[in-house]
């Protein structure tokens, strides 16, 4: 019956075409709202009934031995994660593309309607099947669908440009994995996720894992194969950004963690080898957030940083099992795991809370933005909850899993050997450098765009979005303040899932101790809140008996201040910028004055910086061998007889090599 | 309970105690030791002006800077009581309490729209962001050689392995608390609280348009944040099984000589050059780093 469902469901989305372009919404919101239900249902049936795994049969005409979906807690987890950001991300899509309702037709909006359900439809696939084929078929049409969704504004020529190159990168993470499954299909002659732990007893772990980590770190964007992540988020409409950086980098976690539960040998290498890539991802990521003037490329390097995070309790957790510290392991993998929850919800209530700022005022460049919350108090209110939870500030969602993760270094430190304690240390070290690097961040980020005077036409004509694009954020936001005021009931579960996955042993006394060091938690954070409370009650009544005066802002006793001379993204960020030089390689371009110029024109100042991962790994290797190739173009004449000639040569040397057995 | 309350007690007489040690120190009769709590009394009577620029952040921002204060006071532990709540790892919490008010109080900065408050806003995230990891390596220290994560436990069992080398962490610990609470509170070398021009200000230059119960609220947050940072201290030079009644008087003791550490230093010295302060920020780290790398050698993991 269930299978018949998801089966229908699959089928009625190709109808999505042929309904009127009034309907397409509301019938692709239906067929997601089934989609969501009946994963759903499979999750809540695997937990009540306290399975272990949930098979479910797909019979399918043209398959001989149908598709089997296998869900296990792992999966499940990650189902609810997708489940919740894709239907609010559909929610606020409707008043998004709003906007687009005259200029694009019809069948735009169904490629993109048909896209967004495949891109869902693909993504809890992904994670329920096994078998490496229709793995790999999955997740290419996750790789497809969520290309198109990309290029929606294909008429921008830069888009269609940023478009392809998303699709070639995600295929070169493609590839890797489909050679790691052909190296394990060959050794053990079954190609799939369950193999792998048959390859792995008998065969060297730590290279096949290396594959697989490069083939899923491009999906999640690791640096340094992040390269695609800061053009393609900026250039999707919003409400597929935030799914993006909000789920579906999340599948290349998913498939991380699915290897790692198979691996048996070579832990404590693998656990390094993570560690280190994360903790650069995540400082370099924030680091590059920084210097960013477009708030929506600002998020995506946020997504690499965050990515790091998950990447920290993840490698941390390895080393653990390989060390066999329980609480490490637990602590690290809970860590990790649930801020992939936190993570999806808090980065797509940004990424929405940019869209809207766009749609408001046709900008993305934070210098042209300001004072954008006595406007838009709706959307200003939730990027600043959005902002508080990404820095990891209590009583949000993101302090908890960071807790997690430092509580399972400092726990660990007093039993580390030297190398342990100085990797344990590093990281310790690693992770608060990335939470004082985010709140200079969103302090920049919330400060520029959302506080002050506006800063051009645009901003200061700005409007509130409306209604259908700020309700279904609240829902968020309620998952946010839930997960970080009443904690242990969303990291027990998390730790259940972990200790099943990964078999930790005993996990009983750590489990405890975490659940009443969050119950504390719960406690101080709610006395926090109450104390605001109080204090801004006992504020507004103290206030009302006093003589309030409203003035202009003090400066220093000049009074035709204009809105130049507020603090711009680039000056904020200056002090910084001067210190990290040497890494990030901002360029500044600008003339400047001459000794005989008594009267300085115009001047213009452009600063930039560029990704120099971006530089290395993709610009230059391309410049490179497209050069080779404008060589190579020389044989290229034209001209019909030399074709004939190279037809010929080609002839004779097949002749030739045949003839001396050579092939 | 003790423990709060002797905080509330150190952070009324604190500024006070600055102020006295400066004047003495410049050879001025100056104000009572009260004068700070009086003008404190002054603001909240007034009433206030805002900015037109400014909105909701900007009212809410030194109330929730305070609240963060208050509740990061509640994890710091006394003698061998116990903090009023401690679990493992509440000195992350603790940190990103202080942090949380900050992230307002540089928002607020922002809010005024002001040519001055980004400079203020900017120096103070970057300098912070600078501070916090030697905060979180010389507690990593500690957690190392008590085997502990919790404040309460920390402390409580600081001085209980024998060894004099607990001395050199005593010393480490006191010197690194001072600097983090100079620059935390945005005192010399860092930054100049008593500065007039706005070019070279840090704090107060985020708080140039505050006014009335506002900034009465501020400074009050700026003294708790002493006391806080003063009884750390206490908890690393004093044992904790000492005579509940001593440790009391030594508590004051160590607060008033925090104070005037303070008033010394800033009578007779300069401020840094603003470029240099990542430069001295740094160095913190580096000398919390100089503690792990001791502890790896007392454990026998290190040679």
């Amino acid at each position: 019956m269930n299978t018949l469902l998801f089966f229908i469901i699959l089928l009625l989305s190709f109808a999505v075409f042929f309904i009127p372009k009034s309907l397409k919404y509301f019938y692709t919101l239906f067929l997601l709202t089934s989609g969501i239900i009946l994963s759903s249902m499979w999750c809540f049936e695997l937990v009540s009934n306290d399975k272990q795994i949930l098979e479910i049969q797909l019979k399918l005409p043209f398959l001989q031995n149908g598709l089997v979906f296998i869900i296990d807690k792992l999966s499940a987890f990650f189902i609810i994660v997708v489940n919740i950001t894709v239907f609010i991300g559909f929610l606020y899509a409707r008043g998004y593309l709003q906007s687009y309702y005259q200029s694009k037709n019809a069948l735009h909006f169904s490629i993109h309607y048909f896209s967004y359900l495949w891109l869902y439809l693909s993504m809890i696939m992904v994670v329920m099947i096994r078998d490496g084929l229709s793995f790999l078929i999955v997740w290419e049409l996750m790789a497809l669908s969520s290309f198109l969704l990309v290029i929606f504004d294909a008429e921008d020529r830069t888009i269609m440009k940023t478009g392809i190159s998303y699709l070639i990168q995600m295929h070169v993470g493609m590839f890797f994995i489909l050679i790691s499954f052909l190296i394990v299909d060959k050794a053990t002659g079954q190609m799939s996720f369950d193999a792998l732990r048959l390859y792995f007893s008998s065969h060297s772990n730590f290279l096949l894992f290396i594959l697989f980590f490069i083939g899923f770190g491009i999906k999640a964007g690791f640096i340094p194969l992040h390269t695609w992540l800061p053009e393609a988020h900026p250039a999707a409409p919003s409400h597929v950004s935030g799914v993006m950086s909000g789920v579906m980098i999340k599948m290349g976690i998913y498939g991380i963690l699915r290897v790692l539960m198979s691996v048996q040998n070579d832990l404590l290498l693998i656990g390094l080898i993570i560690l280190s890539v994360s903790l650069i991802s995540g400082v370099l990521g924030v680091m590059m957030a920084i210097v960013q003037h477009d708030l929506k490329r600002l998020l995506a390097y946020h997504s690499i940083e965050n990515i790091g995070i998950i990447g920290i309790g993840i490698g941390l957790g390895v080393i653990g099992l390989a060390t066999k510290n329980i609480a490490l392991s637990l602590l690290g993998f809970s860590g990790g795991l649930l801020h992939v929850l936190n993570h999806s919800l808090f980065k797509s209530l940004l990424f929405f809370n940019a869209g809207s700022v766009y749609t408001a005022t046709h900008t993305r460049n934070i210098e042209h933005l300001g004072g954008l919350m006595k406007k838009m108090p709706y959307t200003a209110i939730l990027f600043l909850i959005g902002s508080l939870a990404i820095c990891g500030l209590p009583p949000f969602n993101g302090f908890i899993s960071e807790y997690l993760i430092y509580v399972g270094m400092f726990k660990s430190l007093s039993a580390a050997n030297l190398y342990q304690s100085i990797v344990i240390l590093s990281s310790i070290v690693g992770l608060a450098l990335i939470g004082g690097l985010a709140i200079f961040c969103f302090t920049k980020a919330f400060g520029i765009v959302f506080l002050g005077e506006p800063r051009s036409e645009k901003a200061s004509m700005a409007k509130e979005v409306s209604r259908v694009m700020i309700f279904p954020q609240f829902i968020t936001i309620a998952f946010i303040m839930l997960i970080g005021l009443a904690s242990v009931f969303f990291v027990k579960p998390v730790f259940n899932i972990v200790s099943s996955a990964f078999n930790i042993p005993d996990t009983n006394i750590a489990a405890a101790a975490s659940v009443n060091n969050l119950t504390q938690i719960s406690i101080l954070s709610g006395i926090f809140v109450i104390t605001i409370i109080i204090l801004l009650v006992y504020r507004h009544f103290h206030l009302k008996t006093k003589q309030i005066d409203v003035g202009p802002t003090w400066g220093c006793g000049y009074t035709a201040g204009t809105f130049k001379q507020q603090y711009t993204a680039t000056s904020y960020a200056y002090n910084y910028n001067h210190l990290v030089k040497p890494l990030l390689q901002t360029k500044k371009i600008m003339v400047d004055i001459r000794e005989d110029e008594i009267f300085p024109g115009k001047r213009t100042f452009v600063s930039h910086s560029d990704d120099i991962f971006k530089k290395l790994l993709i610009d230059k290797p391309i410049d490179w061998f497209s050069s080779l190739l404008k060589k190579i173009a020389v044989m290229q004449t034209g001209q019909i007889q030399h074709y004939i000639l190279y037809a010929f040569v080609f002839m004779l040397l097949v002749f030739l090599l045949t003839y001396f057995n050579l092939i | 309970m003790i423990g709060f309350v002797l905080i509330l007690i150190a952070a009324f007489f604190f500024p006070g105690i600055i102020l006295r040690t400066k004047s003495i120190t410049s050879g001025r009769k100056g104000p009572g030791i009260l004068q700070p709590i009086k003008d404190i009394g002054v603001l909240v009577r007034k009433g206030s002006v805002f900015s037109k620029t400014s909105g909701i952040i900007f009212q809410i921002a030194p109330v929730v800077a305070l609240s963060g204060t208050l509740c990061a006071s509640l994890v710091i532990p006394f003698a061998n009581q116990r903090a009023l709540i401690s679990f493992e790892g509440d000195f992350i919490f603790f940190s990103y309490l202080l942090a949380f008010g900050k992230f307002f109080t540089i928002l607020a900065a922002l809010d005024t729209g002001s040519s001055f408050g980004g400079m203020g806003a900017n120096r103070e995230a970057f300098f912070s962001m600078l501070v916090e990891p030697a905060f979180f390596i010389l507690l990593a220290t500690f957690a190392m050689f008590t085997g502990f994560t919790s404040f309460s436990d920390i402390f409580s069992h600081f001085f209980l392995t024998g060894d004099h080398y607990v001395l050199i962490y005593s010393i480490i610990g006191f010197y690194l608390f001072v600097q983090i609470a100079m620059i935390e509170n945005s005192r010399l070398p860092v930054d100049d609280p008593k500065t007039h021009l706005e070019l070279t200000m840090i704090h107060e230059v985020m708080i140039l348009d505050n006014s009335g119960f506002d900034k009465a609220i501020i400074h009050l947050g700026s003294y708790l944040k002493f006391a806080i940072y003063g009884s750390l201290m206490y908890n690393v030079i004093v044992p904790a099984g000492w005579n509940i009644f001593l440790q009391t008087g030594l508590f004051l003791a160590v607060q008033v000589v925090f104070a005037i550490i303070i008033g010394l230093i800033e009578s007779f010295r300069a401020r840094n050059k603003m470029n240099l302060n990542p430069k001295f920020i740094l160095t913190i780290s580096a000398i919390a780093w100089i503690a792990f790398v001791v502890i790896l050698i007392l454990t026998n993991k290190l040679i």
